[in-house]
Parts: structure tokens; sequence; C-alpha cells
């Protein structure tokens, strides 16, 4: 190999599919034929983990922390639920995507507000454009039915063809692919130059200007990009449950989606995913114990996560796959420390 | 015209009590640099205690009121010592995670304990009702709130420019290495500013009960409204914190009234202009990094 | 011809502090030009004023006779202008490929690339692999920046700015906390630096300034002492004075 073509080797290291990821897939599929009378459940897990998915590409790639990210879901959200509620645009796809395109545009004018400043006036100024959006919808209640939410919508069949029926069989399905879809698209964005300069502004801001990166730009570019994903994923939750009310706004969805990707691990587009199985499976678990109180244990979660450190925790379970790995294929473990390098 | 100044008067109340719920976060956010979520659970810890006392055990509300300061500084400097310390240098992620799960434990707990309904304190009756002042209708109980946390900003004020812990706290908090150089005991000088930061916290949720109203979701009601205390008002001096809770308090309660369906808009969106225009607070310089 | 770099009056205040005074400086095309004066003369403040880190409350900068007072940083790398740090400034995580390849990627337009992998363009890859040998980085090419040891890493420092092609560099103490037996490596690579490349060099150490530059300005307290070529500088009384009692840096 010439040193340029073992550079470029190198470079592409973690672009290149490995079998873990692969395996993944192939077991989220796997999930869809074997588990035939949960897809409620497993629906409400794909859209978490896409929601999740959207917030690491601004965390876990760029480390712009927010507080409001359900803001981008709740557009989303009532975007999809108006334009069926009104018979605007009646084909769901076409409205999943406008649905997200609307979110994008919100993001796209916030974005100049987040961008600047340090993680205090972020925090807050996300979490202020979220109270915002739900102070609007509550104010102008005839258009989004307030506190009762959007009644009455009927969502027609997915490109004329496919039906939503009552198990939810074509509603998982329908967000999987988008889900898998856009993953992809993460994919190829995270490991292009520019998916690794939003890491290396992440990493030090004054550097990556400093080799002549376009901060702003860049950081305008990937919020917009995730409050795109964040409002397919809060298009997805009206179009599956036919619902959309104040709560997509909640506060308490913006913290949650943040437990759930610093569960699974941040900067390797994964953690949102397994975040949200896990997460979903807590939550179970918790009702069982408590069934009103189960957000007492989501908080001891996220205490105990921190004060053990995120890292370390990721190293204690990834120990084994690790230690699996390294017997089985004889070479350095594949399956990395998430935050420092992907899978 | 008289309805205006009821309506100033009640503002200033709100605002003032505003300020001693949230000075505490001035010191632990503005001045240590902490992302303290939680710090609206201290204040209905101090509440609940209150609510408790005088409610079920029939205290007097003005002696359960110092209960309500120390039970929430006691719980303060016991998970300061446990928990927070650990934290002071970790990222701000790692502070907004840790201390959202507080507010989630501490708002199913309560809610687990007393039920989610809102919780009154019964006032002495000396406290009910309103008085005229050359017209102007003054409640007896937001004037109370006036005089006590007037007299404890005031005395706030003194400790932080004129005693030697007001000089230690800020050098331990401008420059912790050189202060412990200077024998200094930082660990201790935090330990205490956050626990009396918590037990103002308190202090201010009794008396708060009656005007904010107190129930288990109270730490994620308000904790925008500590947050924009803090961040808006800057932490170069209390002054900034206090004029900021009072422009807050007097603008929420004017929106309400004169513009009932508006009110949290506009302050919401004065906060984005503000912290866009001002990064670093209207009055002054924040220790924001 | 308009001098590589020129400012013009050039003033920087922190609070009350005025740490740049009045500083008009020119430095000529091709120059070997050391920047020297005591800790806290405000030398790294006049990188930072070059290169758009700090705005300055007065005066003017002028690259090869245009105007960048006003350019935001990203905007005069790509106009030839790049640096080292006095302290290193790298990406923890992101190993010297990555590092080195996104300098490069900026520098050919392929940074905003959002559909191509890295890694993918051959003309990326061939400078990735120069610059690497060129610095010695290619047997720990893969190891995130964290991990590798001072000397590397400073190498890798100024490998990123040179990675950038600069017409104009400028290096803040390149050898600085670097140990005896490493300093070699850097400063070979400094002297190896091609002739066309303007370089403004900030050191302590005095015998590389005078092997190495060929004009030297002496900055105390902000403002320019004096200027001159190396033989001139090394008898000015007033210099002399400057580093008596600095014999640990001189
Ligand atoms: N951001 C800042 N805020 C306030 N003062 C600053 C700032 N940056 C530098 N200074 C002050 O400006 C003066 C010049 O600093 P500078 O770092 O430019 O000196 P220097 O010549 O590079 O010193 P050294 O040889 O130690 O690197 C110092 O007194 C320093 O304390
Ligand atoms: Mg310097």
């Amino acid at each position: 190999m010439t040193a340029q073509a073992d550079i470029g080797f190198h470079a592409r290291r973690h672009a290149r599919w490995h079998a873990g990821e692969i395996a993944f897939w192939l077991l989220a599929l796997a999930c869809a034929f074997a588990f035939p009378s949960r897809y409620l459940i497993m629906t409400e897990i794909v859209r978490l983990g896409l929601f999740a998915l959207s917030i690491d590409l601004i965390l876990g790639y760029a480390g712009i922390v927010s507080l409001g990210h359900a803001a981008f879901f709740g557009i989303g959200a009532y975007s999809a639920g108006l334009l069926a509620l009104h018979g605007i645009i009646n084909e769901p796809l076409l409205a999943l995507i406008v649905a997200g395109l609307g979110a994008a545009v919100l993001g796209f004018a916030t974005s100049f507000l987040v961008i600047r400043g340090v993680d205090l006036t972020r925090l807050m100024v996300t979490l202020g454009i979220a109270l915002l959006l739900e102070a609007l919808a509550e104010r102008y209640s005839d258009i989004t039915g307030g506190t009762d939410g959007l009644q009455g919508i009927e969502m027609q069949p997915i490109l004329g063809l496919f039906a939503f029926d009552m198990f939810g069989r074509t509603g998982f399905f329908y967000s999987l692919a988008a889900l898998f879809l856009l993953f992809l698209l993460a994919r190829r964005v995270v490991h292009s130059p520019f998916g690794l300069s939003l890491r290396a502004i992440k990493n030090n801001p004054l550097r990556a200007a400093a080799i002549g990166i376009p901060v702003h730009k860049r950081l305008i570019a990937i919020y917009t990009l995730a409050a795109f994903y964040a409002g397919i994923a809060g298009a997805l939750f009206t179009q599956t449950t036919a619902l959309a009310s104040l709560d997509v706004f909640a506060f308490e969805r913006s913290a949650d989606l943040l437990l759930v990707l610093i569960i699974g691990g941040t900067g390797y587009l994964y953690g949102g995913l397994i975040g949200a199985v896990v997460f979903r499976m807590l939550q179970e678990l918790f009702s069982i114990i408590t069934p009103q109180y189960w957000q007492f244990w989501i908080g001891l979660v996220l205490v105990v996560i921190v004060m053990v450190g995120r890292g370390r925790l990721h190293r204690w379970v990834l120990w084994a796959p690790n230690w699996l790995i390294a017997r089985l294929g004889g070479r350095k473990a594949a399956v990395a420390v998430p935050e420092t390098e992907g899978p | 015209m008289t309805a205006v100044l009821t309506n100033l008067f009640d503002g200033i109340a709100y605002g003032m009590l505003l300020f001693v719920l949230a000075c505490g976060l001035a010191v632990t956010l503005g001045l240590m640099n902490f992302v303290n979520l939680a710090h609206g659970a201290f204040a209905m810890t101090g509440g609940y205690v209150c609510a408790v006392l005088v409610n079920q055990f029939g205290w007097p509300f003005f002696a359960a009121l110092p209960l309500a300061f120390i039970s929430s500084a006691v719980v303060g400097i016991v998970l300061e010592r446990l928990l927070y310390r650990h934290l002071y240098t970790r990222s701000h992620l790692d502070q907004v995670l840790f201390s959202i799960g507080l507010v989630f434990m501490s708002v199913a707990a309560v809610d687990y304990i007393t039920g989610s309904q809102r919780v009154f304190i019964k006032l002495p009756s000396m406290l009910e009702g309103q008085f005229d002042v050359l017209g102007v209708g003054v409640g007896r109980y937001r004037l109370l709130i006036v005089v006590i946390c007037g007299l404890l900003t005031a005395t706030l004020q003194l400790v932080l420019a004129r005693t030697r812990f007001g000089s230690r706290l800020r050098a331990a908090v401008d420059d912790p290495r050189a202060a412990s150089g200077l024998g200094i005991n930082v660990p201790q000088v935090f330990a205490f500013t956050f626990a009396f930061g918590c037990g103002l916290a308190g202090l201010g949720g009794a008396l708060s009960a009656e005007i904010l109203g107190l129930d288990p979701y109270f730490p994620l009601k308000f904790m925008i409204y500590f947050l924009i205390v803090v961040t808006v008002g800057g932490s170069s001096s209390i002054t900034g914190p206090f004029l900021a809770s009072l422009l807050l308090g007097i603008g929420d309660v004017a929106g309400k009234y004169y513009v009932p369906k508006m009110g949290p808009f506009v302050i919401y969106t004065l906060m984005i202009v503000i912290l866009i225009w001002r990064p670093n607070g209207l009055f002054g310089r924040t220790a924001m990094r | 011809m308009a001098a590589a770099l020129e400012t013009i009056g050039l003033e920087k205040h922190f609070g009350g502090l005025r740490v740049t005074r009045e500083l008009s400086l020119k430095i000529a095309r091709g120059a070997r030009h050391a920047l020297i004066g005591p800790n806290g003369a405000g030398k790294t403040t006049v990188i930072n004023l070059l290169t758009g880190v700090l705005r300055p409350n007065g005066g003017r900068i002028l690259l090869e006779g245009h105007e960048i007072t006003n350019l935001p940083v990203h905007k005069r790398v790509l106009r030839g202008l790049s640096r080292t740090f006095q302290i290193n400034q790298l990406y923890a995580d992101l190993t010297p490929v990555e590092t080195i390849g996104l300098a490069v990627s900026e520098r050919l337009g392929r940074g905003g690339d959002w559909w191509r992998a890295m890694g993918s363009r051959d003309e990326v890859n061939a400078e990735i692999a120069e610059t690497l040998s060129r610095f010695h980085l290619l047997d720990v090419m893969n190891e995130p920046t964290a991990t590798l040891p001072y000397g590397k890493q400073r190498l890798l420092e100024i490998a990123v700015a040179i990675a950038a092609r600069p017409r104009v560099l400028l290096l803040d103490e390149p050898a600085a906390g670097v140990p005896e037996s490493e300093r070699h490596d850097i400063l070979a690579v400094v002297a190896a630096l091609p002739r066309d490349v303007t370089v403004l060099l900030i050191e302590h150490d005095m015998d590389l300034v005078f092997s190495f530059a060929d004009r030297i300005s002496v900055l105390v307290n902000g403002a320019l002492l004096t200027e001159g070529p190396p033989e001139q500088v090394a008898k000015d009384p007033q210099v002399k004075a400057v580093y008596l009692g600095e014999a640990t840096n001189a």
C-alpha cells in the first residue's frame, strides 16, 4: 500500500460498516417479526431513538447542550397533525417531510440565537424557545386545541397503499424505515469532513477557527439538520398515534431525551438508539414498581450515571463485549468507548 | 391609577420573593459557575416543612419560618458534601443531568408523600387582608414579604461587601487555588455558601406558598424564573440579580393582569433578547465561561 | 510591493490595562522576523490580534496590502495567515490523521463536504501523508491526540498550522515546554520552512532567535522598543537594559 492509500484507509476507518452495526440492524428487523404483539411500544422506541439521534448530532458531535429540543419535536408533531386534520397534505410521507422541513426552518431561525455564547446561554435560550412555543400553543388554543390537543386526526394510507392499522404494524415499519434512512444520512454526514469538523469544533473551537473552519456556519448547518430530524420524530409521533397536545413541547420531554442519549452514550450515533431501548425498558420496569412515581427512578438513574461518571459507566458496560471481541477476533477490540471514538 | 400602584406593589413583593428564592443560585450558578437546575427543590423543601409544621403540628407561622430555613440548609449541606462538591469541576452537561435528576426525584418524592394538590399554609389572621395607604390597596402579607426580603437583601449585601467571610467567598470564587494558598478553606466556604443559599431558598419557599403556590411541581415551574434572575441579573454583585428579580416580578404581575394570555410569552421573549444582546446579563459581568 | 503583514497603530486594552500600544509593525515578504520581549510584554496578544482571536480597540491590520482588521478568524486563514499557539490547541479526541486531514480539507475548500467520507479524496490523502511524514507523526497517526507524548503534540501543533499552507506563519514559542532531547526535531522543522513563507517567530531562546531571524522587533509593555537587524538589536543598550536580570530567559 502506498502511504496515500494507507492514509485513505485509516481516515475511512470509522466510515466503514462494521459487523456489529449490521448485526444491530438485523436484530432491529428481527424484533419486528419476533414480537408482532408489541408494535406500539416498538414504534415508540423507534421514534424516541430518532429523536435521540437528533440531539446526538448537536450534543455528541458539535457539543451544543440543549434543554429545549422538544421545541422541534413539537413543531413537527403539530405540523403533521394540522396538515392531516385540515386535509392540506393527505399523503403521510409527504406530510412527514413537510413537517420535518417546518422544524428545520425553525431550527435555522433559532440557530443564530443558540450558537452564540457559552453553555449557560445556550441552555437558557433553548429552554426559553421551547417554553415560548408551549406558551404560544396554549395561547392559540383555537388552532392547537390547547390542553386537549388536536382532536380527530385521521391518517390516510401511506403512498395511498399502506393503511395504518390498529395493531400499529404499518406505523412501526413506517417509523423504522424513516429511522433507518435518516440514520444512513446521519452516518454519512458524521464521517464526512463536515462531520469531522463538528467534532473539531466541539473539541477546540479556537483551533477549529484557526485552521479555517467557519465555526458558526457549521454549527448552524448541524443545528438545522438536527431540528429536521427532531421534527420528523415529532411528526411520526402524531402520525402513528393520531395525537398532538401541548406536552409535545414539555421540558420533561427535552430532559428525558438527554437521559436517553446519555444512557446509550454520545457521539457514535447508536447511543440514542440503544438508549431509547434501555430507557423504555426502564420506564416499564419502574412503572411496575411504582406506577405513578416512575419519574423518581428516572431521576435516580440520572444522578447515578453522573456520579459514577459517564465515561466510566460505558467502559464497564462495554468491558464484556470488548473482551469477547478481543478473544474471538484475536485483534484489538472494535467496540470503542463512546465519546472518544465510534464503534 | 390605584390599580396600577397596587399591581406595582404586588410586583415588587413578588420580585423580592423571587430574589430571596434565587439569590443562592446567583452564587452557585453566577459565581461558582455550577448549573444547578435543582435550586427550586430546596425552596420546595422549606415550603413543605413550613406547611407541615403549621398545618399539622399547629406551630405559629413565624416560628416555622426559621425551621424552613434550617431544614433546607441542612438538606443543602448534606447534598453538597455527598454529591455536589464532586461535580464543581465537571462539564455543564453533567451538572445539568445531575440536577435534573434531583428535580425529578424531588418532584416524585413529594408527590408520593403529600399528593399532587396545592398546599396552603395557614397564615395568622393578622396577615390577612389589605389596608389602604392613600387609597392604594396594600396586602398585609405582601407588605410583610417586602419587609422581610428587604431586610435580608440589605443584610446580605453588607455581609458580602463588608465582612471577612464576604471577601473570602469572593477570593475563593475568583481563584480557588490562589485562595487556598492564602489559607482560605475553600471547600468549607463553598459548602457554607451553598447551604446558606439553600436555606434562603427554603425560607423563600415557605413565604411564597401563599403567592406562587406550593405543589410538587414547584421546582420545575419556577426553574426558568430562577435562571432568569441569575443570568439576566449577572453576578458581579447581588444588586444585579436583585434588580432583575424586581423587573421580573413587576413584569410578570403586570403581564398577568394586563395581557393575561401573553404574559409568559413576553417574559421568555425578553429573556432571550436580553441574553443575546447582553450575554453577561443586564447588570454586569457574570463568571460564565 | 506591500509588506506581507503590517499593523498600523494597533491598540488593545483589557479593562484599564493597555496591553498593545500604538504598535506599528511591518513584516517584509519572505522575512524571518522575530518578536521578542520579556514575559507579559504582550507578544501573544499581538498574535491574537493579527489572527482575529482578539479584536483591537484601535488601529489596522493589513495582510499583503489588504485590510483584514475586521475579518473573522477563519477567513484570515483562507487568506494565507496561520499560527501556532503558545499552549497547544489541539483536538483531544481526534487523531493526527483527522487533525491534519481537516486542515487540508478546509484549505482545499472540501471542508464543507458532507456526503463523501473523509479519506476518499486522493489529493487530500496525499497531503496528509506528506505532512505526517515530514513531522514524524506517521507512527502515531491513529492515536487520539490526548494520548500522544508532549513532544509529538507540539509537532502536531506546528504541523496543523503548516498544513494550512500559509504565506505568513506566526509561531508563538514553538519549542516551549519541549524537553531538550526533542527540541531538535522542532527547530529543524522551523528551519526547514520554505523560504517564500514569511515567518514571525516569538521566542525566548536568544540563541535560536539570533540564528533564525533576519530582523528583530523588541516589545516592552505592549509598545515597540526598537527594531532592526540582529546585530543592531544585540548592541542596543535599551534592549540590554530590558533583558538585564532576565538572564534565565535571555
Ligand atoms: N484575556 C485577557 N484578559 C486580561 N488580561 C490579559 C488577557 N490576555 C493577556 N492579558 C494580559 O496582557 C499582558 C500581555 O500578555 P501576553 O500573553 O500577550 O504576554 P506575552 O508577551 O505573550 O508573555 P509570555 O512571554 O509570558 O508568553 C499580560 O499582562 C496578561 O496578563
Ligand atoms: Mg505569550
